[in-house]
Formats: C-alpha cells, sequence, structure tokens
C-alpha cells in the first residue's frame, strides 16, 4: 500500500507503455535465435531455448506468486516431473515396454499433455494442503513437499535414482526438425508464446481479478461472496501445470533428467526470474529469465563466483525495484 | 400493526478473548426499511459483534439468522452470498484495481458465471454497466478509472459502499461509514443512506451523533460488550443512562 501510494506520489517520470516493453522483448526472443542461426551460431540459438524454457517455468510460477501472492518454493517438484515424464516416456517408447500400462510416446505433444496433467494432480494434492497455511508456513510447506518428491526420485533407482536418466534422442514435433538447435528454439518459444498468451488471458478475466483480489485481501473477497480458497488453489494447479511443461521441455534441452531438477535450487532459481523481471507482471518472467541466462553466460565464463553477482542484483532489484525489471521500465503495475 | 419480520436476528450472541467479555448475551434485529444505529464508547465490542455476523470470527454462544435462516455455520462468503453486506471501520479495497475494477468484482461476485477464464473482465458489458450504476449512486462514476489507490481516504470510503451496495445484500452492516469524511463529506453520505435504506435495512455503527439522530430509526447502545439501552433517538437523547456511559465520555 505504502508502495503504491509512494508510486502516485513521486512525480511522473517518463515511463514505457508495458506493452511496448512486452513487444520488444517478444521481438528480440524471437530474432535471437533466428540471427544465431543465420550467423551459424547453433550454440547461442540452444541458449534462446534454454532462456525460453526458464522463462516459461517462470511465467508458470508467476500466476501463483506474482498474480497469487503464493510463495512456493516446491514449484522444482513440478520441473522436475515434467522432465521425469518426458524422459518416462520416450524411454519407454525407446525400449518398447510402455509404463504404467500405457505405451510411452517420443513425440512432445502428448508429453507435454502428460506432464501437464501430471504437475496439475499433484498441485491439487500439494495446494490443498499448502493453501491451508500462509507466509512462511506455506514457503516451507512447499519446500517440504518438494523435497519429499526429490528424495523419491533419489531413492528410485529403476529411474536412475542419483545419476537420472538420459533421453538418447529428443522428442519429436509435427513438422518441426528438433534436434536443429533453431527449430528446437522455435518450438519452445512457441510454447512461451501459448502460456504468456493464457496467463495474460486468465489475469484480466473474471478469475484473474478474483486472484488479485485474493492475494491483496482476501477478507475483502470473501465478503464479495467467493470464496478465496478455490481460486488460489485454481491458480496454483494452473502454474504447475505450465512449469512442468518447462520441465519437459528443459529435459529434452539437456538430454537427460536428474533429481537436481526436483531440488530446492531450481526451485529458488524460478523465484528469481520472477523477481528479477517484475512479480506480477507478464513478461517480467522472461525478461527476468533472459537477464539469468546472460549473466550466467556472460559472468559464468570469467569466474565460477558468478551467482555472486546475480546476487547482487537481486539485492538491489529487492531493495531498490520493487517491480524488478519491468517494474523498472514501465512503473508500477495496474490492472484496470 | 404488525410488525415486519427482522431481516437480521441476532440472539444470545456471546463472544470472550481470555478474560475479556467482548459480546455479552447480545440480542440485536434489524427489520425491513431501518436504518438501526449502534453506538457505544471506543472498544465497546461494535466491530466485534459486526465481525461474528459476517462470519470473521465465531460465536462463543448464540444465534444469527439471516431472514429466518441460521447462518452461523456459514462462511464469510457464504455468508455474503446469502444476502450480507459489509463495510469495513478499516477501509477495505483492492488497492491495484480502479474504482471500476473494484465495482466490477462485487457485481462479478453476484452476475451469472463467477468463473471466467477468458474473456476480459474490463470489456463485459455485463459487469461494467451495474459497476457503473453502483458508482454513480455514490457519486463516483467521475472516478471510475482511478486506481483505488489514488483516491482520496473519502472516495475510497464511498467505494466500499457502492461495492457492498453492488451486491444487492438483503441488509448492510456499516461500521463507521462517516470516520474521517469531513464535515462537508456526512451530510452527502447521509442522503445517500437515507436514500437507501428503503431497499436496504442497515446496521449502522457511528460515532458522528448528529449523523446517528438524523438517520436512525431505532438505537441500541453497547458498553463493555452489552446492550445497556435501546429506543428511538429522543429516547436516547433523553437518557441519563446513556449520557452518563457515552454521551459524557465522548
Ligand atoms: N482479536 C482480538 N483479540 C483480543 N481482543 C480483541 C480482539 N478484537 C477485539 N478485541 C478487544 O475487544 C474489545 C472490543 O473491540 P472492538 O474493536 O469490537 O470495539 P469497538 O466498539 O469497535 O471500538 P471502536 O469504536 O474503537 O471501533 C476491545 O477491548 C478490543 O481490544
Ligand atoms: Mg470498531
Amino acid at each position: 500500500m505504502a508502495e503504491a501510494a509512494a508510486e502516485i506520489a513521486a512525480p511522473a517520470r517518463r515511463r514505457l507503455p508495458e506493452w511496448a516493453v512486452n513487444a520488444a522483448i517478444a521481438a528480440a526472443l524471437l530474432a535471437w535465435p533466428l540471427l544465431a542461426d543465420a550467423a551459424g551460431e547453433p550454440w547461442w540459438a540452444g541458449l534462446a531455448a534454454k532462456a525460453a524454457i526458464l522463462a516459461l517455468a517462470g511465467v508458470g510460477l508467476n500466476l501463483a506468486l506474482g498474480y497469487g501472492g503464493m510463495v512456493s518454493l516446491g514449484h522444482a517438484a513440478f520441473f522436475g516431473i515434467g522432465g521425469y515424464v518426458a524422459a518416462i516416456s520416450a524411454d519407454a517408447a525407446f525400449s518398447g515396454a510402455g509404463v504404467l500400462g500405457l505405451p510411452g510416446s517420443d513425440r512432445m505433444l502428448p508429453i507435454w499433455l502428460a506432464a501437464m496433467a501430471l504437475s496439475a494432480l499433484v498441485a491439487l494434492g500439494i495446494g490443498a494442503i499448502s493453501l491451508r497455511t500462509e507466509g512462511v508456513y506455506f514457503i516451507m510447506i512447499t519446500l517440504a513437499f518438494a523435497q519429499m518428491i526429490y528424495y523419491l526420485a533419489i531413492s528410485w533407482p529403476a529411474y536412475g535414482g542419483e545419476d537420472g536418466m538420459p533421453i538418447y534422442l529428443r522428442n519429436g514435433f509435427p513438422g518441426m526438425d528438433t534436434n536443429a538447435p533453431l527449430d528446437f528454439a522455435l518450438v519452445c518459444l512457441g510454447a512461451l508464446a501459448a502460456a504468456l498468451l493464457l496467463s495474460w488471458r486468465l489475469t484480466e478475466a473474471r478469475f484473474g481479478r478474483a486472484l488479485i483480489c485474493a492475494r491483496m485481501n482476501p477478507l475483502r473477497l470473501a465478503t464479495l461472496g467467493m470464496e478465496p480458497f478455490p481460486v488460489k488453489l485454481a491458480a496454483f494447479v494452473i502454474s504447475a501445470a505450465i512449469t512442468g511443461l518447462a520441465g519437459a521441455l528443459y529435459a529434452d534441452l539437456n538430454g537427460y533428467v536428474s533429481p537436481a531438477m526436483l531440488g530446492w535450487h531450481t526451485s529458488g532459481e524460478i523465484i528469481v526470474f520472477v523477481i528479477l523481471g517484475g512479480t506480477g507482471r507478464l513478461f517480467g518472467p522472461v525478461a527476468g529469465a533472459v537477464l539469468y541466462v546472460w549473466l550466467e553466460t556472460l559472468l559464468g565464463g570469467v569466474t565460477v563466483h558468478w551467482q555472486m553477482g546475480l546476487g547482487l542484483v537481486l539485492l538491489g532489484v529487492v531493495l531498490f525495484g520493487r517491480g524488478g525489471l519491468i517494474g523498472l521500465l514501465c512503473g508500477a503495475r495496474r490492472h484496470g | 400493526m404488525a410488525e415486519a419480520a427482522p431481516v437480521l436476528e441476532v440472539s444470545g450472541l456471546s463472544k470472550r478473548f481470555g478474560a475479556l467479555i467482548a459480546t455479552d448475551a447480545v440480542d440485536l434485529d434489524i427489520r425491513p426499511g431501518e436504518i438501526h444505529a449502534l453506538i457505544g464508547p471506543n472498544g465497546a465490542g461494535k466491530s466485534t459483534l459486526v465481525a461474528q455476523i459476517a462470519g470473521q470470527l465465531a460465536q462463543d454462544a448464540g444465534e444469527i439468522r439471516l431472514a429466518g435462516q441460521e447462518i452461523s455455520g456459514l462462511s464469510v462468503a457464504a455468508r455474503a452470498r446469502a444476502g450480507l453486506g459489509r463495510t469495513f471501520q478499516v477501509t477495505s479495497v483492492a488497492l491495484e484495481l480502479s474504482a471500476l475494477g473494484n465495482a466490477m468484482l462485487a457485481v462479478q461476485a453476484r452476475a451469472s458465471g463467477l468463473w471466467g477464464f477468458w474473456r476480459r473482465a474490463a470489456a463485459d458489458r455485463r459487469l461494467i454497466e451495474p459497476a457503473m450504476a453502483a458508482l454513480a449512486r455514490f457519486d463516483l462514476d467521475g472516478r471510475a478509472q482511478v486506481p483505488a489507490a489514488a483516491l482520496s481516504h473519502g472516495e475510497r470510503r464511498q467505494l466500499e459502499l457502492a461495492m457492498a451496495a453492488a451486491l444487492a445484500p438483503r441488509v448492510l452492516l456499516l461500521d463507521e461509514p462517516m470516520a474521517g469524511l469531513g464535515a462537508g463529506g456526512v451530510g452527502p453520505l447521509s442522503d445517500i443512506l437515507e436514500g437507501l435504506k428503503a431497499e436496504t435495512p442497515m446496521l449502522l455503527i457511528e460515532h458522528d451523533m448528529d449523523a446517528v439522530f438524523r438517520l436512525a430509526d431505532r438505537i441500541s447502545v453497547l458498553a463493555e460488550g452489552r446492550i445497556v439501552f435501546a429506543g428511538s433517538a429522543a429516547e436516547v437523547q433523553a437518557s441519563a443512562l446513556v449520557r452518563e456511559i457515552y454521551l459524557g465520555t465522548a
């Protein structure tokens, strides 16, 4: 409240319209792999795919964290579940053995559906329990659930245990050669675009209005006759499904999954994308993930302690620019 | 003439906070078409009483009936859907939304299709038109696009009232709606409430005694959790007891 009031009291600074900044980010993200490919730099096209996938994970978390105020330190669970679904499905298709009586698949579309469905289902359970708590307790309980799944993966030898498992051949997508870095990057960007469209419509719709109110003032929402709990739970589940989809793509990017995808580090990184870019801003996680990937690439080449530099940037964002990168460029967030 | 059945009826309501008895066997009702004022010194338990009626706090004992139905087991949201409208002593609106956005949120609770996942709310005329009407009723239609965070204190109070009224509740519980409005704001708001009471009876908690005496059809006086006096404005003004415990200290 103080933040919003200060924003209004401050003399009007030149701000860029948010849609223009978003459009510029989208155009740059699309140009990135195209230019890299044209310049004969497939590694840079692959990096664009990585940025798109991490952004996708962040777009998922942003629904829960940014719009719904649910600080989940457990989204690695959904990221990892998506990854394991991709790897297990590809493995089952490769060996012809199937899994749980279902045939495996080495096609991305059915894998994505399965990854999103399983992430959503697990999120329904985790959310139904975690959302009965608030604040630090919510953070800790989502972390605890994710750690349970992490240890489950480690102790399950059939799926590689601590070593994880490989995906020998990148899963396929109709009309695309997913092994080509440019094609794969475009598939990832397509998934990101779809998630952004969904996220935009959701948050502008009645559901999004109710969610924003549930974050800021749940009693106000209840006083209007709407229960905050199911609104938040639905947002949590959709959020998890999107992050699960990102996990499936991430497994294909790397050609393997490991329990590290499920670890709390991963949850922390996804939170960093969102905060860095601007919580509750449509393109916040995209800006955050791109910045993260560049910092990692540029600073990581110079020093293994690059995360310290990241930490300083993050500290700056939290202390001085509560709205993250998007907030810096466009000012405080507004929802009609 | 037979009295109309009360819209809201509270009986034997009690609530303790440790050793403190915040609500002490309170009986209270609100009848169609009336403004029932609840007055009493600071800390008397007025807000606590409203919180119990609205379902924010669970009572220790007693019953709450809305249109004859016991509502004690219902959640805050279910009570709101059953027809209980409420405003808070500390203004409570969604600051990130515009005045119109807030009013639309109130309308969407009542309008069909609470769960819209795709259609843009800002372009939904089924929300905009009733929301604008609610704002206009409280003289806020000129401020519809202003973010709630940028509204003045008085305007936010009006917005909250507009949201409560937009629910078309059976009864309204207003916790100090005039507080902080300033001399210029009390008169117009009193006019609005007077115009509203025929369709929506109200429980009015208010410290502004001129407004209370002007608006209230009945007045109950709460002190230390108990109703110590109930009567008309004239009876309250004439009561030595009330003067002693309330007006004397005010
Ligand atoms: N959650 C709580 N826990 C403990 N005591 C409480 C709680 N809420 C209120 N009280 C106490 O109950 C008493 C009644 O408070 P309440 O807010 O209902 O008074 P009020 O009549 O609304 O006063 P005011 O005119 O100042 O708004 C006060 O003594 C208050 O300190
Ligand atoms: Mg009070």
